[in-house]
């Protein structure tokens, strides 16, 4: 049924769409004024009501959330790609070591080589981030059983441990480090103008074009690599290019919004449940791009209810990211049939 | 049953973490030598360096002695019960846990009338009943505890982030001073709560070891054996939860201690588990070591010895990881 299932796909996207849109308004209009829907939608189109309105839309809750929509894109995206890449149900940016390469190789550049400035330590990230995820891979390949679930989350964990032991070496040599460095750690959309999401865009776009590009052959991948060599696919290439892209995707994000953990977990998943009811099945070519809208969907949920829970002050989307994902990884580990994504 | 080697091996590692204990009270601003040291220990000596070794630099010392001891032994008691290396306090989300509800009473000012010690008991208790029931599945594998625990320490940590964000730049400081496990500035406090702690707690787990041998066999064998097996579980990981929340509570998570030290000390005593005094004492040995390193390291700074573990621990963590090579699907 060839049309019922384009008709399913139709209905998703539009609903994915409509949602991201719908949470867009809600992030621009919510926060510690409240600015009514009609006046956000005026505000947006080049007629504000007041020099006020205009002024918080613009300079503050709109970069917000266009930042959300990139990083949280970002992320999932990253996830998704690494869910394919290692086959592992587990693997998330935040649990495989990679957002705890990118954080310390930042804390080392502000605290220790006094680079300044968002395109000075972003580059540290991404050999952070490169670091920890080839390291991270490697490790959990070694051994007789090869790359399992269990010892990939593991070496995530003790190479999370070990950068994280670091970086608490470096900020508290340093009051100032501290001081910026735990609001930063705890993942947060705040406090961020435009400037640092136009400086993290071509990075992300570069990561979100290779991840993407992957996807043909992420699905023969899944068939097994003996498989997928034969259909032609290198195997090394593919793993080059994937890596590559969550380095930047990863990096980029860590460097402005702090550590995320368990978004690029939890999305790929509702995303596989999504594209199965849309009868799509297991196809990276649409499973990549659902990752990297349903992200954000669930980063600026979750900063919408941080601002609104603790008003006037607000908790962390990172927070409460984590709140909802750790009980998913959780019931994601009860589950039986672990090995198989 | 006492093995020459097993015997040996403590007394060897005991005598090392004996020298270390007392190495570490002759640093400091005012050096006194080893064997004036030794003397003062006893009560002997000049009157000024009795002051300096029994009020000032003793408590640090005896902090990290006990501390050692409790995670090690602690770890040995997780490790043998689950029979996985990897199922250390310290895997699984315990000292996260008390992390967890210790920065929130410094954070909060909320501490109900408890002290420090008695929160991250409570939140290293509460921690280990959630991961266990949660990993509860019609019995439970160890892989499927680590995996529980993964999750739940990421939960812990993220609310630990959020309360050292929320703080005052000074409660983060001593928050995240405290975090990554520390021996500077010990009082006898520390050592009173910990030393009554463990009073109670080693002679319960250590005498349990015969039981906990047998249920290592598998619990049909112990039950026939005439091991209570289910009380003597439960005791046992009160027990183990308790040495090192009490542990935690006066140095903080000091890293990998109860993770790699069983491990070490079964390969040195070459035993089939990990045997719980020579783990205790290795324990003992790793921290008082980490803690001269952290201090003389770099002159001029005195790092946290949770970093030096974190540091050291991290490739024995890997190493292990190398060699577990079961296949861990985890289901």
């Amino acid at each position: 049924m060839a049309s019922g299932r384009r008709l399913r796909t139709a209905v998703l996207v539009t609903l994915v769409a409509a949602l991201l849109i719908a949470l867009s308004l809600l992030s621009v209009a919510l926060g510690a004024l409240n600015v009514p829907l009609d006046q956000v939608v005026r505000a947006v189109l080049g007629h504000p009501p007041s020099r006020l309105v205009d002024n918080i839309v613009w300079s503050v809750r709109v970069p917000r959330t266009l930042l959300g929509l990139t990083t949280g894109a970002a992320l999932g995206l990253s996830g998704a790609l690494m869910q394919a890449l290692t086959r592992n149900p587990l693997a998330d940016p935040g649990i495989l070591g990679v957002s705890a390469g990118a954080s310390f190789a930042i804390v080392l550049a502000v605290a220790v080589f006094g680079v300044g400035s968002l395109y000075g330590y972003v580059w540290f990230a991404f050999g952070g981030a490169l670091a920890a995820s080839v390291l991270v891979f490697y490790l959990g390949r070694l051994g007789r059983s090869g790359a399992t679930p269990v010892k990939l989350a593991l070496a995530g964990v003790a190479v999370t441990s070990l950068l994280s032991s670091l970086t608490s070496a470096v900020v508290l040599t340093d009051q100032d480090a501290l001081d910026r460095y735990r609001f930063w750690s705890a993942g947060s959309l705040a406090d961020q103008g435009s400037g640092e999401l136009l400086r993290i865009a071509p990075f992300l776009a570069v990561g979100a074009v290779l991840a993407l590009s992957c996807a043909p052959a992420l699905n023969s991948m899944a068939l097994g690599d003996d498989v997928a060599a034969s259909l032609g696919r290198r195997l090394g290439l593919v793993r080059l290019q994937g890596v590559t892209a969550v380095m930047l995707l990863t990096g980029a994000s860590v460097a402005v919004i702090g550590p995320v953990v368990f978004l690029g977990l939890v999305v790929p998943h509702i995303a596989r449940v999504l594209a199965q009811y849309a009868g799509i099945g297991p196809d990276h070519r649409w499973l990549l791009p659902l990752s990297a809208a349903l992200a954000p969907v669930l980063l600026l949920s979750a900063d919408i209810l941080g601002r609104t829970l603790a008003r006037p002050t607000e908790i962390q989307a990172g927070v409460l990211v984590a709140f909802l994902g750790g009980p998913f990884f959780i019931a994601l580990v009860r589950r039986r049939k672990l090995a198989e994504v | 049953m006492l093995r020459p080697r097993l015997v040996l091996t403590g007394v060897l590692v005991g005598a090392g973490a004996f020298l270390l204990f007392c190495w570490g009270l002759t640093l400091g601003d005012y050096p006194v030598p080893f064997t004036d040291v030794v003397r003062a220990l006893g009560g002997a000596g000049d009157p000024g360096t009795v002051i300096v070794v029994q009020d000032l630099r003793l408590p640090r010392a005896l902090t990290g002695l006990l501390v050692g001891i409790a995670f090690g032994v602690s770890g040995a008691v997780f490790q043998t019960m689950t029979r996985n290396a990897l199922a250390s306090p310290d895997m699984i989300g315990l000292t996260e846990g008390a992390g967890t509800a210790v920065v929130a009473a410094v954070v909060l000012g909320w501490t109900g009338g408890l002290g420090l010690s008695t929160l991250g008991l409570l939140g290293a208790l509460a921690t280990a009943l959630l991961v266990y029931a949660l990993a509860w599945k019609g019995g439970t594998t160890g892989y499927r505890i680590i995996l529980v625990g993964i999750g739940v320490s990421w939960i812990c940590t993220s609310a630990t982030d959020f309360l050292v964000a929320r703080g005052s730049r000074f409660q983060a400081e001593e928050a995240v001073g405290w975090l990554v496990g520390n021996l500077n500035g010990r009082t006898w406090d520390q050592v009173d709560t910990l030393a009554l702690a463990m009073a109670v707690l080693l002679p319960v787990t250590l005498g349990m070891g015969r039981w906990m041998r047998t249920l290592q066999l598998g619990d049909d064998v112990a039950a026939g054996l005439g091991t209570p097996v289910q009380p003597v579980r439960l005791a046992l990981l009160l027990a183990g939860v308790g040495l090192v929340a009490f542990g935690t509570a006066a140095a903080g998570p000091v890293a990998f201690v109860a993770l790699a030290c069983p491990q070490i000390a079964q390969r040195l005593a070459g035993t089939a588990s990990p045997p719980p005094i020579v783990s205790g004492l290795t324990g003992a040995l790793v921290v008082l070591g980490s803690d001269l390193l952290a201090r003389e390291a770099i002159p001029g700074t005195e790092l946290p010895v949770g970093i030096v573990t974190g540091a050291l621990g991290a490739p024995v963590l890997l190493w292990l990881l190398i060699r577990a090579n079961r296949a861990g699907s985890g289901g």
